[in-house]
């Protein structure tokens, strides 16, 4: 098709100069609009293109104001708007004649009118509110195109205040017969919950109702609603799991009306949209993500078809995999779905599997394991965007080890890039990674060197801030900080030396502050006391330095003169600025004048030894008291708060005053300790010591506080990288690599093999192969797979020895090169090793079951281990009684009770000629001799919920009580309700009544045993269980005719075929009939030929009939009742009958 | 900061930014924006997106980065369309939703041409309006984003 369309448009040249053809056949060729397009399409140049439109402005001007302009030529003159609009030029004169062509046009052009205003105005425009009336009444109208447009409108712009005009009307189209209306509706119901969702909260009931509607496009516009609400949070909307699940279950498996499809897929962007919510909802919960596994997993399973769209799926699909709480079995199959997106050659595909590596390789960085080559490919793609993405890959698995070449690739890429987001973001991540992973220190101050000059002064403040911290802190080896701090002005030095004009503002202030701080460490320095002073006055001359940077280099300067030689120099320097018209920069000045004059002052403020320590701070500046009186007494305003400033001079922003982030604001305290003084000429002595303390520490100015900001402050890079936590390491001749950890859960650590693994894929170029070893080396050593929950992942433990191997060539080659022998194997053990853990991990999570000698489950009140809820579930004999022992050994691997037979003789008596199931053991419990068991009782008119809790122990159980709390079920107690006391090897019963309040195809009962064992010392264990719709229908037993009248009078229906069950003699419809009879306790009311009808009703509740007729060999079946949920639940019930049997 | 940028981001409910088309010449023939953006700064938006499309070759992937953003772009004949969105939407659903909204076109104009959008633009904007609101993609079927504007020229022709 598409090729058509190309074949088409690629005619176009040609066309264009035909007045006759078919887009152009219904405008006359001389109409206003025809020549407008006509105009446009010749234009040329810039020019020209304003020269036209400037005049058909003129002339919509001129029409527009023309009384005997009618509606219908207001329609055009509003498209000749919209060309103009289009075309960056405003025409704010038809705005106005638009809102009046909704209102005053026939049909055709009041929708003309409705688009020129959502394409002309502002949501916050006031010209809106003109439009309400118009609004209002549309909605009100009998043609249902006006109705539509206005909820069109509405969904698109309406003024936030006037949504309680309108709130009413468009509520009470959510029961309009027509789905167009209704699915408009909810969606102006979103628009109003995106602006003003307090507005809207009444009625989220009626939301839910959307979702269950019949059309499935009504459904679709409510889960936008959803997809925010759930967003916002997710705990409140977990009932409804269910139904998200339910509805993508159908639509996969391709419920939906063919016209839903797109290019045979069933509704895509709703599968989309469904997996996004499932991802909130599932997210850190294993019982909601349990419900979901499922589905994902089909979802995965279908969407195999070779299609853009199908990608477009499985890429949300494993996204909301790797979001929901983990499940070992779908995690692996995610993962090798993405392997088909990188590894195929159509490069969009590429892209994406780039992307949701990007995403998965947070969980477990040894999924990029098996895509070395593919990555490395990548990385030296020649599409720019595609390198981009690997790069961001490659941040996400950066560890000690490969964090020098990734590093690399990273300021390679900067060097050519031009675009300013993307720059500004990777010299983020630089720096990120330099800070965390730094193996030296000539290394990390090279590359924050690169960070400051690539970055420029576009990158982000907190760069530079952390950077000037990091030194000034420093770590806990004296020597070590001595060195990083040498290294930095060494390599400074050497910077100003050269040509400096090409350095960002933001690098100049950095290196001023540096030299002007540890200068002194050079060796040098002492001989030749003037070098690096001459070097920042020369920086001080050049034209390209900003006022904001000539204030940080005098500061700088100020702490430098010490010599006679500098001296000299800064006074010279002082003089010149002595007279600057920039106030801090004049002060400055004046400061270093005095400072350089006077040795002895100099020596108190600006002492080598005190530039770390506190500097006491007087802040209530009562030194100033004398100071202050005198001004007022000569007439000076008096001293108003910054509050009281701010709230005078609203249009003025008053200075902040507080300090920027935790960087160092040398300027801004400066302002502000200034600006706090009535007379701006102010003590020298005074400012000097804001100055100095504004300079070499960090000084927090408000609340008083007098001591450095230090505590809370996270040190990201230095302890860790510093500190050599391992003795020696003994790299050169083992075989292993000296990172190996532990597994994190400690009890794991398998003996790494012996074997290499061989890389995936034919055997690539060395250089690659090199390159590879190098990027993932380390990579699934430090991170490790965390199944048990997401937590992050473990922290650096081990660190490359900065000085031994590093520090003395210091550059990234020779550390990449010398992981170079090992590396290899390191990628290759770590890779078994871990995999190995993992899978015992699974396997441990996949039973599931808490440890049995100890570490009991019921200290934390959270959903229990799914273990059971198959078992509970698991079956409706529809015999009368069976032997009470479970089948199913694996249900229950705690040790043998005594519950086999004498537990079903407890039984009431007036239950025990009824149908139920078998019994089904409820919680292990920490207490081995208790124990619960639970049986359900069909009763015609209840579920009755026996439990039986049996005292396996000698001693006696007082005080036994049971509570049940669940949304959907109502609980009510039959007998046993508290029970008094259970005698050791005795077993008590409890029944309840249990109804179900809405239908749905499950639900989860949680309850709670209390019970003492000693009395006065109550104890509790939670357990749960797990009720089915199924549990709770009942036969409805009508006549042909009552059916009929039931059959008309029921409002919500669901159609779907179901299969068809073949049995002996019997019809294949009797056979199916029959089943679902059995196992779901319909009433079959007729079967005529080749169509029947069946019937059933909720316990307490509403019916629901079926309709069944054999199409082909399927059964349409046609569901209907009077509750919304009840059809999709019980036919997600049939279903399953169906496919069991 | 950074950090908690990228969070931010992820927070964010997917969405559409703007859609345009655009000729291989860069003359904008339609654009819709979902977020504000002051009609003086638009030609110049468009003219960088549109360098940025224009400047890609076919072997490349069809999906570019722009200041926060990304841009989906698909090219038939001499027409491009270009979707801004945001960095958390799936560029893939979204370049097919460009693929279903030119088959609804063409299901609508016949084999749809630029000079049936430049003729029709209202017409185009009435059926984009169907499918995309606020950003949100809200409908896909290819009937119901018709209906309306079917209805519309029914009643045209009865008049």
């Amino acid at each position: 098709m598409s090729d058509v369309v190309e074949k088409t448009l690629s005619a176009l040249p040609s066309l264009l100069s035909l007045d006759s053809n078919a887009g152009a056949g219904k405008l006359s060729s001389t109409s206003k609009l025809g020549n407008l397009i006509r105009g446009i399409t010749e234009l040329t140049s810039k020019h020209d293109e304003e020269k036209l439109i400037k005049k058909e402005l003129a002339a919509i001007k001129e029409q527009v104001a023309s009384p005997n302009t009618t509606m219908r030529q207001m329609k055009e003159i509003m498209v000749r708007a919209i060309y103009c609009e289009m075309l960056g030029y405003q025409a704010s004169v038809s705005y106005i004649h638009a809102i009046k062509l909704a209102q005053q046009g026939s049909v055709l052009e009041k929708r003309l009118g409705y688009l020129a205003v959502s394409l002309f105005l502002n949501e916050s425009d006031e010209f809106l509110l003109l439009l309400v009336n118009t609004v209002l009444k549309d909605l009100q109208s009998t043609n249902l195109n006006e109705v539509c447009m206005a909820l069109t409108a509405v969904s698109q712009m309406f003024p936030k205040d006037m949504i309680p005009a309108i709130l009413p009307i468009v509520e009470e189209k959510l029961t309009h017969p027509k789905e167009v209306i209704r699915r408009k509706a909810v969606l102006a119901l979103y628009k109003f919950y995106l602006i003003a969702p307090n507005q809207v909260q009444h009625i989220h009931s009626k939301f839910r109702k959307a979702l269950c509607d019949k059309d499935p496009g009504v459904m679709t516009a409510s889960l936008h609603i959803y997809l925010q609400l759930v967003k916002e949070s997710p705990e409140s909307y977990k009932d409804l799991t269910v139904s998200f699940v339910t509805i993508l279950r159908q639509v996969v498996g391709g419920k939906l009306p063919m016209d839903f499809n797109y290019h045979s897929v069933p509704a895509p962007w709703l599968q989309i949209q469904l997996l996004r919510i499932l991802a909130y909802l599932g997210k850190e919960d294993q019982g909601t993500s349990e419900m979901m596994y499922d589905v994902l997993e089909e979802s995965l399973r279908r969407a195999e078809m070779n299609h853009n769209i199908t990608y477009a799926i499985l890429y949300e699909c494993v996204k909301s995999i790797y979001t929901v709480y983990p499940k070992a079995e779908l995690l692996e199959k995610a993962a090798k779905c993405i392997g088909n997106f990188v590894l195929s050659p159509k490069i969009n595909l590429k892209y994406l599997g780039l992307k949701a590596l990007t995403y998965v390789v947070a969980q477990d960085p040894n999924l990029a394991l098996p895509h070395q080559m593919t990555i490395i490919e990548c990385l030296d793609h020649s599409d720019i965007i595609i390198k981009r993405a690997t790069l961001e890959l490659l941040f996400r698995i950066t560890n000690a080890q490969n964090v020098t070449v990734i590093v690399e690739k990273m300021l390679e890429f900067l060097r050519q890039s031009s675009n300013d987001y993307s720059t500004v973001d990777l010299v983020g991540k630089v720096a990120e990674l330099a800070e965390k992973y730094s193996p030296d220190n000539g290394w990390f101050v090279q590359t924050m060197n690169s960070v400051f000059s690539l970055g420029g002064d576009r990158m982000q403040p907190d760069i530079p801030n952390n950077f000037l911290r990091l030194l000034a802190e420093g770590f806990d080896s004296v020597e070590e900080d001595r060195q990083l701090r040498l290294f930095a002005v060494d390599s400074y030095v050497l910077l100003l030396q050269g040509e400096t004009a090409s350095l960002p503002q933001c690098f100049l202030q950095v290196i001023s502050w540096v030299l002007g701080e540890y200068a002194h460490l050079r060796p040098d320095q002492a001989s030749d006391p003037g070098k690096v002073m001459r070097l920042l006055t020369r920086l001080l001359d050049q034209r390209h330095a900003s006022a904001q940077t000539r204030r940080w280099i005098l500061s700088a300067l100020t702490k430098l003169c010490s010599s006679p030689v500098s001296i000299a120099l800064a006074r010279d320097v002082g003089e010149r600025y002595f007279g600057s018209l920039d106030t801090v920069l004049r002060q400055r000045a004046h400061e270093l004048m005095i400072l350089s004059q006077d040795a002895g002052l100099r020596g108190r403020v600006l002492s080598a030894e005190g530039r770390l320590e506190h500097v006491e701070v007087d802040s209530s500046l009562s030194f100033l008291d004398g100071h202050v009186s005198e001004a007022l007494a000569a007439g000076a305003a008096p001293y108003k708060p910054p509050h009281q400033r701010q709230e005078e001079l609203a249009h003025e922003k008053a200075l902040s005053l507080e300090p920027y982030g935790l960087s160092l604001p040398v300027s801004l305290s400066t302002c502000s300790i200034t600006d706090r003084l009535t007379d701006r000429q102010s003590p020298t002595r005074l400012s000097i010591s804001s100055s100095v303390s504004g300079n070499s520490t960090e000084l927090s100015l408000k609340g008083g506080s007098t001591t450095l900001k230090l505590d809370g402050v996270k040190r990201v890079w230095g302890k860790e990288g510093y500190l050599v936590q391992q003795p020696k390491e003994v790299v050169e001749e083992t075989p292993l690599p000296p990172t190996e950890l532990p597994s994190p859960l400690g009890s794991f650590q398998s003996p790494v093999s012996q074997t290499q693994t061989a890389s995936p894929g034919p055997e690539p170029d060395q250089e690659r192969q090199q390159l590879a070893s190098s990027l993932f080396v380390g990579v699934g050593t430090h991170h490790s797979v965390c199944l048990m929950g997401r937590t992050e992942a473990a922290p650096q433990r081990f660190r490359r020895k900065p000085k031994g191997t590093g520090s003395s060539s210091g550059t990234s080659e020779h550390s990449s090169n010398s992981s170079h022998s090992s590396s290899g194997t390191a990628a290759g053990n770590t890779l078994d090793s871990t995999t190995a853990a993992t899978g015992q991990q699974i396997s441990q999570h996949a039973l599931g079951h808490p440890p049995v000698n100890g570490n009991p489950i019921v200290e934390t009140p959270g959903p229990l281990p799914p273990v059971r809820d198959g078992g509970v579930a698991a079956e409706i004999p529809t015999g009368h009684t069976d032997s009470g022992t479970l089948a199913d050994p694996n249900e229950d691997p705690v040790p043998v009770r005594p519950r086999d037979l004498p537990l079903i003789s407890h039984l009431p008596a007036e239950l025990s000629g009824l149908a139920r199931s078998k019994l089904t053991t409820l919680c292990p419990g920490p207490d081995p001799g208790l124990a619960l068991s639970s049986c359900r009782v069909y009763k015609e008119d209840a579920l009755v919920l026996v439990v039986f809790v049996s005292n396996n122990s000698d001693s006696t159980l007082h005080r036994v009580a049971l509570r049940f709390t669940s949304k959907q079920l109502e609980v009510s107690c039959v007998s046993g309700d508290l029970v008094e006391e259970v005698k050791g090897h005795s077993v008590a019963t409890c029944q309840y009544a249990v109804v179900m309040m809405r239908a749905s195809v499950d639900v989860e009962l949680a309850g709670l045993v209390s019970y003492q064992r000693v009395p006065g010392q109550p104890r509790a264990t939670p357990f749960s269980l797990r009720l089915s719709l199924k549990h709770f229908i009942r036969p409805l037993t009508v006549s042909t005719g009552e059916y009929g009248k039931m059959w008309l009078s029921f409002s919500h229906d669901v159609k779907q075929n179901l299969r068809l069950i073949t049995a002996g003699d019997q019809s294949p419809l009797t056979a199916t009939l029959d089943t679902l009879r059995d196992r779901l306790h319909l009433h079959v009311v007729d079967i005529i030929g080749s169509e029947g009808i069946v019937a059933c009703r909720l316990l307490r509740g509403q019916p629901c009939l079926l309709h069944c007729r054999v199409h082909a060999d399927s059964l349409a079946v046609w569901l209907r009742s009077p509750i919304p949920e009840f059809p999709d639940s019980l036919l997600y019930h049939c279903q399953k009958a169906l496919a069991e049997a | 900061m950074c950090v908690r940028q990228r969070n931010r981001l992820h927070l964010e409910v997917a969405m559409i930014k703007f859609l345009l088309m655009v000729n291989k010449q860069g003359q904008t023939r339609l654009s819709k924006y979902y977020e504000k953006v002051d009609i003086g700064k638009r030609p110049a938006l468009e003219a960088d997106v549109v360098k940025g499309c224009l400047s890609r070759k076919k072997e490349q992937c069809s999906f570019v980065e722009y200041k926060d953003f990304k841009l989906v772009y698909r090219q038939y004949a001499a027409l491009f369309i270009v979707v801004g969105i945001s960095d958390t939407e799936n560029e893939l659903s979204i370049y097919e939703l460009v693929h279903n909204f030119v088959e609804v076109l063409d299901k609508y104009f016949g084999h749809v041409s630029e000079l049936d959008i430049m003729f029709n633009l209202d017409k185009v904007h009435i059926i984009l309006d169907e499918m995309i609101q606020n950003g949100h993609i809200v409908e896909t079927n290819r009937n119901r984003i018709l209906a309306p504007l079917l209805a519309l020229d029914k009643m045209a022709e009865a008049h």
